[in-house]
């Protein structure tokens, strides 16, 4: 009885030691719950707020606006481009750096994650000076009279490198993490090389692909510094969903740029649901893979003794 | 190519071209316009442009703002990281999906609502604005949109840190008759160094280019809320392509060097948590 007592105590003792004590706890608590209102929960219910601030029917209004129409059409057309071919090249990119070995593979690796530390802004004016009237291809772009910049090929061009690393970054690891030998057995059964990719490495990616392409159309759909530089900003003509913000911020109407700009908050939140929808599948996915619900479960049991005992040994 | 005869996979030469093709459109051919014309430029007019006063103020603003954004990021990044992975408490699943917030949410809709909230009638303006605490057309406001952008960064490379944290050590300090406070500077604090310096660094490299949350809330004032990456849209904008060009080789040639710090400080953190 005094054993027990004094386990007991020494049980409490050392949780005493390595946790916080409760008032230090509540005020870590307190000040990360207060960031995160001032940072993450006022900025969205604002932007609500002020979008409905003179009722449903200046909403509505403000979204049937032929400017704001165009805005939306744009968007859409400039991610159904720019998502689908960085999805190919996502593909493309980890299948071949996921399932062969071969020299400057390190380096290829650093230049995909490239966009990533260059300033929007710096890569719309790169394509500015690449196919604008000064640019390199400028005069003979001109002179086949093509257009690339403060049109849609230009905001697809800028959209398409500011999301460039997105789906390329999520299916490397999972690529990898797959390894290559179904595939080889695929191939040894004599399927094709496009067979085999179609029902044994596309199955494996699904997740990853999907969470990719998910990342990916929200910034396709949300980029501004780089859209800004090489559309021109033309109202109703080059201005996507965010640029069509800012044009109504410049204007009188407060509520408009923020009955457009719900659109886009709107997409966030979706992005967000579906982003921690598939966290909790995979997470789920992982404890099932660690423990096969296949398992009889009067062998798992025989087998825990047996290990219990093997370790006491 | 003596490696390929192991591997019976098809399609190595197709999607390393592929991937090549496109890596060369997208990226290489467009950064090697910008040094080509860059280099068409000379000395003397990129030195003038590059380091003229205005361009020193906005490179001024753009660092002091994104290093304090990303000091904020850090501090409060550690702690909501924290109280993420060590406590239960309601709420948490809701803030914790909500870290991302940022990443998903555009910029511009980021910069539309702070500069609300923090206007003169806006939720925490009229509260903040008599105290004297002015966040929209400040640099104050530039140092707050820059937090917003940065702080998933803070928070996520640190969480899966401390989720992996080996709760023994800490139960060994304390059978060393360790305090809570002394473990968490001895014991705590070191081995998550590494990580909370690379989430300050990225913080602080997403802080540096961005442009479109600050474009609201700053104002855009020369000499007092322009940012570089502001300056160089501006230049842009009135046809001065040389000045354009100049300060965007010396903001990529800034990112560059951070982000080979990222990458060696990755390394460190990587040996460090394997020793």
């Amino acid at each position: 009885m005094n054993l027990k007592k004094k386990y007991k105590e020494l049980i409490s003792k050392s949780d005493r030691s390595t946790r916080e004590n409760p008032f230090v706890k509540w005020l870590l608590i307190l000040i990360a719950m207060a960031f995160a209102a001032v940072f993450l929960l006022l900025p969205i219910i604002n932007v609500f707020a002020q979008a409905f601030s003179k009722g449903f029917g200046a909403y509505a209004n403000a979204l049937a606006q032929p400017d704001t129409v165009a805005a939306i059409k744009l968007t859409l057309i400039v991610a159904a481009i720019s998502v689908p071919l960085n999805v190919l090249f996502g593909i493309a990119a980890s299948w071949c750096l996921a399932k062969f070995e071969f020299r400057g593979k390190a380096i290829l690796l650093t230049f995909i994650d490239l966009p990533f530390s260059v300033s929007p802004v710096v890569a719309g004016l790169m394509f500015v000076l690449l196919f604008g009237a000064n640019g390199l291809l400028g005069p003979w772009l001109q002179a086949h009279d093509i257009k690339v910049i403060f049109a849609l090929p230009g905001i697809v061009l800028a959209t398409i490198f500011v999301t460039f690393p997105f789906v390329a970054r999520e299916l490397i690891p999972v690529m990898q993490a797959a390894g290559s030998s179904q595939e080889q057995a695929a191939m040894t059964l004599g399927a094709s090389g496009w067979k085999t990719f179609w029902h044994v490495t596309l199955p494996s990616i699904k997740w990853g692909l999907i969470y990719g392409v998910i990342l990916c159309n929200a910034r396709a759909m949300g980029e501004f510094g780089a859209v800004f530089v090489v559309s021109g900003h033309i109202r109703g003509q080059t201005d996507t969903v965010p640029l069509h913000v800012e044009t109504l911020y410049q204007e009188v109407d407060p509520a408009a740029p923020f009955a457009v700009a719900s659109l886009l908050a709107f997409l966030a939140l979706i992005t967000l649901a579906l982003k921690a929808w598939l966290e909790w599948r995979t997470e789920r996915h992982h404890e099932a893979a660690q423990h096969p619900p296949e398992l009889p479960l009067v062998v798992d049991t025989s087998h825990d003794t047996e290990r219990f005992a093997r370790g006491r040994a | 190519m003596s490696k390929k005869s192991f591997n019976p996979l098809p399609g190595f030469r197709i999607t390393l071209g592929f991937t090549l093709f496109y890596l060369s459109v997208i990226v290489l051919i467009p950064m090697a316009a910008l040094v080509i014309k860059v280099l068409g430029i000379s000395w003397r007019e990129f030195w003038e442009t590059a380091f003229n006063e205005r361009a020193l103020a906005a490179y001024k603003l753009s660092f002091g703002a994104s290093f304090i954004a990303a000091c904020a990021n850090t501090v409060f990044g550690i702690i909501l990281a924290w109280v993420l992975v060590r406590y239960k408490f309601p709420g948490r699943r809701l803030v914790d999906a909500l870290i991302d917030f940022p990443f998903a949410l555009p910029t511009a809709v980021a910069g539309l609502t702070l500069a609300n909230l923090f206007s003169d009638h806006g939720w925490l303006g009229t509260f903040l604005v008599p105290q004297g605490i002015k966040g929209a057309f400040t640099p104050l406001g530039v140092m707050i949109a820059l937090t917003f952008v940065g702080m998933p960064f803070a928070v996520r490379t640190l969480q899966p840190v401390l989720e992996n944290f080996d709760r023994g050590v800490e139960e060994a300090a304390a059978t060393l008759g360790a305090g809570r406070l002394r473990t968490f500077a001895q014991i705590i604090a070191p081995t998550l160094l590494p990580t909370v310096i690379t989430g300050f660094a990225l913080a602080f490299a997403r802080a540096i280019g961005e442009y479109g949350s600050v474009v609201f809330i700053s104002g855009n004032l020369p000499f007092q809320t322009e940012i570089a990456p502001t300056l160089v849209v501006m230049r842009l904008e009135s046809f001065d392509y040389a000045g354009a060009m100049a300060l965007a080789v010396m903001l990529m040639i800034f990112s560059f060097v951070l982000l080979g710090m990222i990458n060696l400080l990755e390394n460190w953190s990587r040996r460090f948590q394997n020793a």
